[in-house]
């Protein structure tokens, strides 16, 4: 009755009607299914904004109020790895683009070949958050109930300056693990979209005609980009 | 339709509860230089609800009589949409709630607005109990203040929000821990008067109260002389009762037997207690001195762990006439 | 037609599976319809707990700590559960594709996930209930719902899970309004039904996700102690109410504005007249969406706030009650010289009229900054949400309930039955808060266990209590009474046509009830209002 995915109702792979197999019953062209999909993704993508919204408007209210805290304790930032993770999250997108662009052009075998590269940047940005969090934990610089900083915390380009330490210092921290946290569990999201589409890609079930889910996984995934190009100079950049 | 105008107007000036009278029959009777101007706008926030619900209610009821289904009988024609009276009852509210708005915000600045020569109060708030702290260090469980007399009180919370709020005089505001928040008031006339919490705050939220004892003129600063001597002179054990009062202690400790959120402290010096991880001691100076310092480390089975700890607000000088008073309760 | 046809929705495909899986929207929002009807009356035992609580001063059934989390986990399971999702969920899902001439929603299977978030959701609230309960009041300030031993936890991951429920419904609306219009169905003949819904839908997809980071981060202060909330960490309580009401102002806009597109649809065709004003009620319904993003600081004027903030939200607060006194002027308009008959929704109409201008109007004394002062945090306040919610929003529900009713289950009810517990609701329901107006304004504070330290001063207090307590019995008598007509039409109901009320609406097109698959638009469109066929209920 109402089956998306199932294309044995009343087609075959191959069909006669002129359209791909996975037009839903309630559509009546694939242009119409398209534009929902993209105006749902669009949608979707609001709420994820409005989701980090909050957590900026906390970082800009604990900044305005007590800029010493981000002052002093953005140093401890890896400025590298963090230039690292977004060259490595901008060149995903790139490659996210042409993931869509190869669906469109009907090039699946394309298309697979740039999800993989998607995803393995993907897990080099996860990878580089590992070995900064572990410093982070080893260094004993955490989230205000946690946070106490070791002697020997090292600091990005310069020695550590523990004594001028301001109050609720950990702050700067708390903020830092909750946006960089949650951004991290929605690159993980992503990536297992990402894979849902490389599965489907790999069955053959994209063409030029319906190609709507890599589009939208692909602007998923540009946000998922874009917040990060935020979060970098935010935390790692101050002056 | 002149009927239907006289009827919206008797209705409104009966809903409106006759605001002749200067109590009325819908706020406490004002007690402070700024109820009035609170009290004004609310009567206004009445008359013009009474006028615009009378109306909508006039309305309803008459058309439905008036152009009840006829059997046979369709509507008679009408326009379907008319700008000028879209504008018209757009513009007309819009006025009104200017008018009211404005009416409200001179009324908030004003309580907002200390006068220059406030009489300062001190006030802390903690579950569940008050502590005023006056300019001479005394300390009380009541907000005693001179009659017509601008007070400002800054306030404190020890623990979560709390809200100062007292009805007659007018006067709220919410108690955040880890700031200081202002409110003032000036009394009119001498009394008692009721001073609640109004921002929920946990088990005894309802049973949070003070009063606010207003002293005709001349007498709050004798008031406070006797009240600070008194305070001095005092033997340890009379001393302790006074900080038992004046700390809250009493919200939760009765001193007659009955259990309430905490053990009553009747008798309770030199007993056995069990603790809620089964080991159990006597009650003594150490354990009473602990479980004020540190309240959560050994609790009294069949109790909650709600006491907050009083380190740095009781000094050990006051600890001792506690234990002290403590000891007498037997 | 008179015979309701054996092969319906309701009936085909058979099996329990066939129900749990469906991708028909009918289905879901019947089952929503159960769901949330189940969640009512947890709610108003809750309710009913509290009031024979307060039917005397002193201890009554309960003690304190008891009677704390009776009032949090009453206004949450109300709030979240029910008068959130309640409208769009059970009307929205049922007649939008329906008023579409669609086939379905955009998203079928988003909506089926909908609806199995709510059932989790509602699996944590239940769990919360046998865990520890929650002592917080539904609005969750720090720092005591950062310190409480009550399992708020398991609290707000059931409010997060509701949250991407309501987005998700939303997400579905907006989108199949936009692209799954018949041709001829511009804008501006779209039903005012669906603008309701659209410009909810608005509010829930921007405010809700502001909610879920709330108590994300609530979660995370509680679990590992992040420091953002909580003041003895470096944190600010302020800052939590002002994320939280940044949601919860507009959440009570999500709950209003499809009540109010239901009362533009009963109206009018109980009338037998187009809608007055079209155009205005449209745009006010965006404009109320809008600005009611604008004035979240109106519950915190002494939080503590900045006097310019409060100054600020306060005059926003008097903007957005105008589009909704246009829509009451409007409606009003509509029923002039019109042919009014008073069948159940329409009373449900009047009824909300009533209510919903005693609501609205003590909105504005609590909008008033001087006002707001003695009244902030009194059962004033208490009063004027349950008039706006219940008497607005619930009273609209039940309108729009009785007048698809016959379309969604091919039954008529009994029409006395009907219009005689809708007087007892409305009786009661007036015994039951008006006295909250009155205690209020002399001072009695909300979220007390126990008012007698108001007693010496306002001895009258145990009276209206009283009044309260046994309106509020009524009430819920009135509830019973209302949901048995309903029910029991199932059976004894005499067989609904397609049109019992003669409206014009798309939805009325198909058979009552609808079958499985929803018949094709019309090759023309007409105007939702157009009564010029004179349209007579057919069938009777």
């Amino acid at each position: 009755m109402n089956d998306t995915e199932n294309p044995t109702e009343n087609h075959s792979a191959n069909s006669q009607h002129g359209h791909s197999p996975f037009l839903a019953h309630h559509f009546s062209s694939h242009r119409q299914q398209y534009e929902a999909g993209k105006l749902g993704m669009w949608i979707f993508l609001l709420t994820e904004i409005l989701l980090f919204g909050g957590l900026f408007c906390a970082y800009a209210v604990f900044r305005a109020n007590r800029p010493e805290i981000f002052l002093w304790a953005h140093r401890f930032l890896d400025k590298p790895l963090g230039a690292l993770n977004t060259a490595v999250l901008i060149t995903s997108s790139l490659t996210m683009a042409l993931a869509v662009r190869s669906a469109q052009l009907d090039r699946p075998r394309r298309s697979a070949f740039f999800l993989v590269l998607t995803l393995l940047c993907a897990t080099a940005f996860l990878g580089v958050k590992y070995v900064e969090y572990k410093h982070k934990w080893e260094d004993g610089l955490l989230w205000v109930r946690q946070f106490r900083p070791v002697e020997s915390a090292a600091v990005s380009g310069e020695a550590g300056a523990a004594d001028q330490r301001p109050r609720h210092a950990g702050i700067f921290f708390s903020i830092y693990f909750a946006m960089t946290g949650l951004h991290a569990i929605h690159v993980l999201a992503g990536m297992a979209a990402v894979g849902w589409v490389l599965v489907r890609t790999l069955r053959g079930h994209f063409n030029s005609q319906y190609f709507g889910p890599v589009d939208y996984v692909g602007l998923y995934w540009h946000l998922v980009d874009l917040i990060w190009i935020y979060l970098f100079p935010l935390f790692y950049l101050i002056h | 339709m002149g009927c239907i105008s006289t009827t919206i107007l008797i209705a409104a000036a009966v809903l409106a509860g006759a605001d002749l009278q200067r109590d009325s029959f819908w706020l406490p009777p004002p007690a402070s230089s700024t109820a009035p101007v609170v009290d004004n706008a609310f009567l206004l926030l009445l008359g013009v609800s009474a006028f615009f619900f009378a109306l909508i209610v006039v309305l309803g009821l008459w058309f439905v009589v008036r152009y009840r289904r006829r059997p046979g009988q369709g509507p008679e024609h009408s326009p379907s949409h008319n700008t000028a009276l879209e504008l018209l009852w757009t513009a007309i509210p819009l006025a009104i709630v200017a008018l009211l708005f404005y009416q409200g915000f001179t009324g908030y600045m004003e309580l907002r607005t200390p006068p220059k020569q406030a009489y300062e109060i001190e006030v802390v708030a903690r579950k569940w109990s008050w502590l005023f702290s006056y300019p001479n260090g005394h300390k009380d469980e009541n907000l005693h203040v001179p009659v017509d007399r601008p007070v400002r009180l800054v306030m404190r919370s020890e623990d979560v929000i709390h809200g100062l709020f007292i009805p007659a005089m007018r006067v709220q505001m919410d108690i955040v821990p880890g700031r200081y928040t202002r409110t003032w008031f000036r009394a009119l006339k001498p009394g008692e008067y009721n001073l609640v919490c109004s921002q929920y705050c946990g088990t005894k939220h309802f049973d949070m109260r003070a009063l606010v004892i207003v002293h005709p003129p001349g007498e709050f600063e004798n008031w406070l002389a006797d009240a600070a001597r008194a305070a001095e002179s005092l033997s340890p054990v009379d001393r302790g009762r006074e900080l038992y009062r004046i700390n809250g202690c009493w919200s939760c400790h009765s001193i007659d037997g009955t259990a309430g959120t905490g053990p009553t402290l009747k008798g309770i010096f030199g007993q056995q207690v069990q603790f809620q991880d089964g080991t159990s001691a006597v009650v003594d100076e150490n354990y009473i001195r602990e479980s004020i310092l540190d309240p959560q480390a050994k609790v009294v089975r069949g109790y909650q762990p709600v006491m907050n700890t009083y380190r740095g607000v009781l000094t050990d000088e006051e600890i001792s006439a506690l234990i002290a008073f403590i000891k007498s309760l037997q | 037609m008179t015979e309701p046809s054996a092969i319906n929705y309701l009936t085909y495909p058979r099996g329990l599976r066939s129900w749990l899986l469906t991708l028909d929207h009918k289905r879901i929002g019947v089952m929503y319809l159960a769901s949330v009807a189940l969640a009512l009356v947890l709610g108003l035992i809750f309710a009913l707990l509290m009031r024979t609580e307060l039917i005397a001063p002193g201890r009554t059934i309960m003690g304190e700590d008891t009677y704390n989390r009776v009032f949090t986990v009453h206004g949450a399971v109300m709030i979240f559960l029910v008068v959130i999702p309640v409208i769009p969920a059970v009307l929205g899902n049922f007649c939008l594709p329906l008023m579409l001439g669609a086939k379905d929603v955009a998203f079928p299977r988003l909506n089926l996930a909908s609806l199995y978030l709510w059932w989790v959701g509602a699996l944590f609230f239940l769990i919360t209930l046998a865990f520890g309960g929650l002592d917080t009041g539904w609005t969750f300030y720090t720092p005591y719902s950062t310190t409480t031993n009550t399992n708020v936890l398991a609290a707000v991951t059931g409010v997060f899970i509701l949250g991407f429920s309501s987005i998700f419904t939303a997400l579905n609306f907006i989108v199949s309004i936009h692209t799954l219009r018949p041709p001829g169905m511009t804008w501006r003949r779209l039903p005012l039904f669906l603008w309701g819904l659209y410009a909810t839908g608005l509010i829930q997809v921007l405010a809700t996700p502001v909610l879920g980071v709330t108590l994300l981060l609530l979660a995370v202060e509680r679990i590992l102690g992040l420091g953002i909330f909580d003041s003895s960490l470096g944190g600010d309580p302020v800052l939590f109410q002002h994320f939280f009401w940044f949601y919860a102002h507009p959440a009570v806009y999500i709950v209003i504005l499809p009540g109010m597109g239901i009362i533009s649809e009963v109206i009018p065709v109980f009338s037998r007249k187009p809608i007055f004003g079209y155009r205005f009620i449209a745009y006010s319904s965006v404009a109320i969406a809008l600005i009611g993003f604008l004035v979240w600081g109106h519950h915190m004027f002494v939080a503590g706030q900045s006097v310019l903030a409060s100054t600020i939200f306060s005059a926003l607060t008097f903007a957005v009650a105008i589009p909704s006194a246009v829509k009451v002027f409007n409606w009003l308009a509509t029923m002039y010289k019109g042919s009014i008959e008073l069948a159940a929704p329409m009373v449900y109409a009047l009824v909300f009229l009533f209510l919903f201008g005693i609501g609205g109007l003590t909105g504005l004394f609590l909008g008033t900054l001087s006002v707001n002062v003695p009244l902030h945090n009194t059962h004033f306040v208490v009063a004027h949400f349950h008039y706006v919610i219940v008497g607005g929003a619930v009273m609209a529900m039940l309108a729009g309930l009785h007048y698809w009713w016959p379309k969604m289950f091919g039954r008529m009810y009994n029409q006395t039955w009907a219009r005689l517990s809708a007087l007892l609701i409305f009786v009661a329901f007036n015994m039951t808060f008006f006295p909250l107006f009155i205690m209020g304004g002399r001072g009695l504070v909300r979220r007390y266990y126990d008012y007698s330290v108001f007693l010496e001063t306002n001895p009258e207090f145990t009276f209206y209590n009283q009044l309260a307590s046994v309106g509020g019995y009524l009430l819920v008598a009135g509830f019973v009474s209302m949901a048995l007509c309903l029910i029991s039409s199932l059976w004894r109901g005499r067989p609904a046509p397609a049109n019992p009320w003669g409206a014009p609406g798309l939805e009325w097109q198909s058979s009552s009830p609808p079958p499985p698959e929803n018949p094709p638009p019309p090759v023309q469109v007409g105007d939702p209002y157009d009564f010029s066929e004179a349209l007579l209920p057919s069938g009777t």
